[in-house]
């Protein structure tokens, strides 16, 4: 291995023809879809808002006036920070992060009994449950979500009809719809790192320490827990890292008065047309994500490969 | 050193569903002595450990540890330790950490926790590994952290779920002897489950044999070899040769037996056997290889039994004749070597003998398949 090299070996292991294809699918895939896109729009984010006429003429030039823009705001206003924008930025990180804790409250129950029972019918019947309802597209679930958490939704119907209020409460303005639409978006993205990697956790183990006198919480604080490190870490990457940059359900089901920051980038790439403006948006969201994401695994001492679980 | 707690499984049935795991078992065992469960796969060993355990409850019946009603008790409340078949060591807690962890669950600090750690990898002659991570020992040393893990709770009574059958020969040897070098230390009792016959008879004190979820015999290592009250155990247990037949006459707890092809044999009854054998009975007959002898005097009647030799095998200790007998079956001789030249070769017609004292007659049964 080590004397023949990694590139020798790949082709010696899948043939010429099958290691050229692979080499190449991964190599367009890597670089035509990922890299040169966000090559392109950091470029963007650098440049000046121009009318297309002077775009390559001489006032075309590197300029970090969007990232300032998002920290100070417009030149000239009162206020010394981008207060607004700053605020949006820090609730959606915040937000995300909740939704995050929310799905991995409700899903670890769930990836456990899933993964620690026998793989019976029933399980096999209730994942099934919980992926059928991704057969419907995004936009019509959180419509869906949308009237059921509406003023007179089945929600609302349903707590008055039970007396517990006496008028509606607003779902919607309180954000509710909007934590409960996105928790529930990625709920499968939560629950099967977990699940998998638990069906892989010997139930020996979990019997040993009960036999230990072990009380429940013990067991999984010190067994199953740190056993599914892996597969939680993953699961909450992909949660965090997609509710920060969910469009769809903050449109639809935010309150009127709490923007999501990608609504934001939306809105300066789209009626704005400032793409710049938006460009230099996006990558401080996508930055600072990963920047959170990276210390959480250091604080969690969890190491990059197990991400791939 | 504790004083041992008696275990005593009174009418204990367990069912799943429809099948029945466990039949009617009655078992005694006394305080601070080394009893095995012994049988073949799926005969419910397991299924046993886990009832006195606490994992699972018996469908009827009792199951009383020190003389206490186990009912309603749960694996975390009974004073039961169970040393699992795959070990089931925590993989990511350190070896002085699996050790103490039912210190951990008591508590107990984590200096206190270390020190007694330390005492045990002593015990288990791991000193110094206490750091290491579970899956950075041999087999052998993983072995005796389960059982230091195990009796760190300072249980009553120890449970063992096969533990030695994933080791290879030599090491499985040399665990046995100290297995039962620390049971003998510690004074508590252990229950230990295996298929092997050899290393119920070499560790325990009691043995009950099962089969397909009946116990068909509890005693001593002696009595069960010895005197089987069961086809099934004379055949499980070590090497018999068994002879088909009807009983013709019974005296004195001896009978006569006419087989099918070696004519009338004259035996032992079976211990267990004793007083529900009647003349005319269909019986076994059990003879071990080392009972079995070239006879002297080929002439007298009786207690002869007439075969061709159609291989021999030499081990050093003993050589084995294998010679044909009922049914296609063959009648295996084993002769201690002393040097002698041998009297046995190929294709010769042989007339062996027995003691009939050593030779056990039992009512028709089932026997063990090989
Ligand atoms: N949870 C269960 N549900 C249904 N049947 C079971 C269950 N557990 C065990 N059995 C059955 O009970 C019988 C006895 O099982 P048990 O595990 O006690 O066998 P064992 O003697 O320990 O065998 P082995 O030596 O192979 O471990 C088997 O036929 C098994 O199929
Ligand atoms: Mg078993």
């Amino acid at each position: 291995m080590k004397s023949k090299g990694f590139m020798t070996d790949f082709f010696e292991r899948n043939g010429l023809a099958l290691g050229l294809y692979l080499v190449l699918a991964v190599g367009f895939w890597l670089v035509i879809l990922i890299i040169l896109p966000q090559l392109s729009m950091l470029d963007f984010s650098f440049r000046h808002h121009l009318p297309p006429p002077e775009m390559g003429g001489p006032k075309d030039v590197y300029t970090l006036e969007h990232y300032k823009f998002l920290v100070l705001g417009a030149q000239g206003s009162d206020a010394s920070y981008n207060v607004v924008d700053l605020g949006v930025f820090a609730r959606t990180l915040f937000a995300a992060l909740f939704v995050t804790l929310l799905d991995l409250a409700l899903c670890y129950p769930l990836a456990y009994y899933l993964g620690q029972s026998n793989g019976g019918g029933f399980v096999r019947v209730l994942v099934l449950l919980l992926i059928i309802p991704y057969w419907v597209n995004e936009i019509l679930r959180a419509f869906a979500f949308r009237i059921i958490f509406g003023d007179s939704g089945v929600i609302n119907e349903m707590l008055m009809s039970m007396g517990v209020i006496d008028a509606p409460l607003d779902f919607i303005r309180e954000n509710i719809a909007l934590y409960s639409g996105l928790g529930y978006a990625y709920i499968l993205l939560m629950i099967f790192p977990i699940y998998n990697v638990i069906e892989s956790l010997d139930r020996n183990q979990i019997e040993a320490a009960r036999d230990m006198g072990s009380p429940w919480w013990r067991i999984h604080w010190r067994i199953v827990i740190p056993y599914a490190k892996p597969g939680i870490s993953s699961g909450c990457t992909m949660v965090f890292m997609l509710s920060a940059g969910a469009l769809a359900a903050p449109q639809i089901l935010g309150g009127p008065s709490s923007l999501w920051f990608t609504q934001i980038i939306y809105q300066w790439f789209n009626q704005g047309g400032n793409w710049p403006r938006g460009a230099a948006y996006a990558i401080v969201l996508l930055s600072v994500c990963i920047i959170i994401v990276l210390s959480m695994m250091r604080l969690f001492k969890v190491k990059m490969g197990d991400l791939g679980k | 050193m504790k004083d041992g707690v008696s275990i005593e499984l009174q009418d204990v049935w367990i069912r799943f569903g429809d099948f029945v795991a466990v039949r009617e078992a009655n078992v005694h065992i006394d305080g601070g002595s080394f009893f095995s469960f012994l049988g073949p796969s799926g005969c419910g060993k397991t299924t046993i450990l886990r009832s006195v355990s606490g994992f699972l409850d018996p469908s009827e019946g009792k199951i009383l540890i020190g003389g206490k009603d186990m009912a309603g008790i749960g694996p975390n409340k009974r004073p039961t330790a169970l040393i699992f078949q795959n070990l089931a060591l925590f993989p990511l807690m350190k070896v002085w950490e699996n050790i103490t962890f039912s210190l951990e669950v008591q508590g107990v600090g984590k200096a206190a926790r270390r020190k007694r750690a330390d005492e045990l990898l002593d015990m288990i002659a791991l000193t110094g590994q206490g750091d290491k991570l579970p899956s950075e020992l041999s087999g052998g040393q993983k072995q005796r952290v389960a059982i230091a893990r195990a009796l760190c709770a300072e249980p009553d009574v120890l449970l063992l779920d096969e533990p030695l059958s994933a080791l290879d020969l030599k090491l499985r040897q040399h665990m046995r002897t100290e297995l039962r070098q620390i049971q003998k230390r510690v004074g508590i009792t252990f229950i230990y489950i295996t298929h092997d016959q050899g290393e119920a008879l070499t560790m325990s004190d009691s043995i009950a044999v099962m089969r397909h979820g009946i116990i068909d015999q509890i005693s001593d290592g002696e009595a069960i070899y010895d005197d089987p009250a069961t086809p099934f155990v004379a055949s499980f247990v070590g090497e018999n040769n068994v002879f088909r037949g009807k009983v013709k006459s019974i005296d004195n707890g001896m009978a006569v037996v006419a087989t099918n092809r070696t004519g009338d044999l004259r035996c032992r009854i079976g211990t267990a056997a004793l007083g529900n054998l009647q003349t005319g009975d269909d019986a076994m007959v059990f003879i071990r290889p080392e009972a079995l002898s070239i006879a002297a005097d080929a002439t007298d009647a009786g207690n002869h039994i007439k075969a061709l030799v159609i291989n021999e095998e030499f081990e050093g200790l003993a050589y084995h004749v294998f010679l044909e007998g009922d049914a296609g079956k063959e009648i295996k001789m084993s002769i201690t070597n002393q040097g002698k030249a041998r009297e046995t070769s190929m294709n010769k017609e042989l007339v062996l003998e027995f003691n009939p004292e050593q030779a056990i007659v039992l009512p028709f049964g089932e026997l063990a398949s090989e």
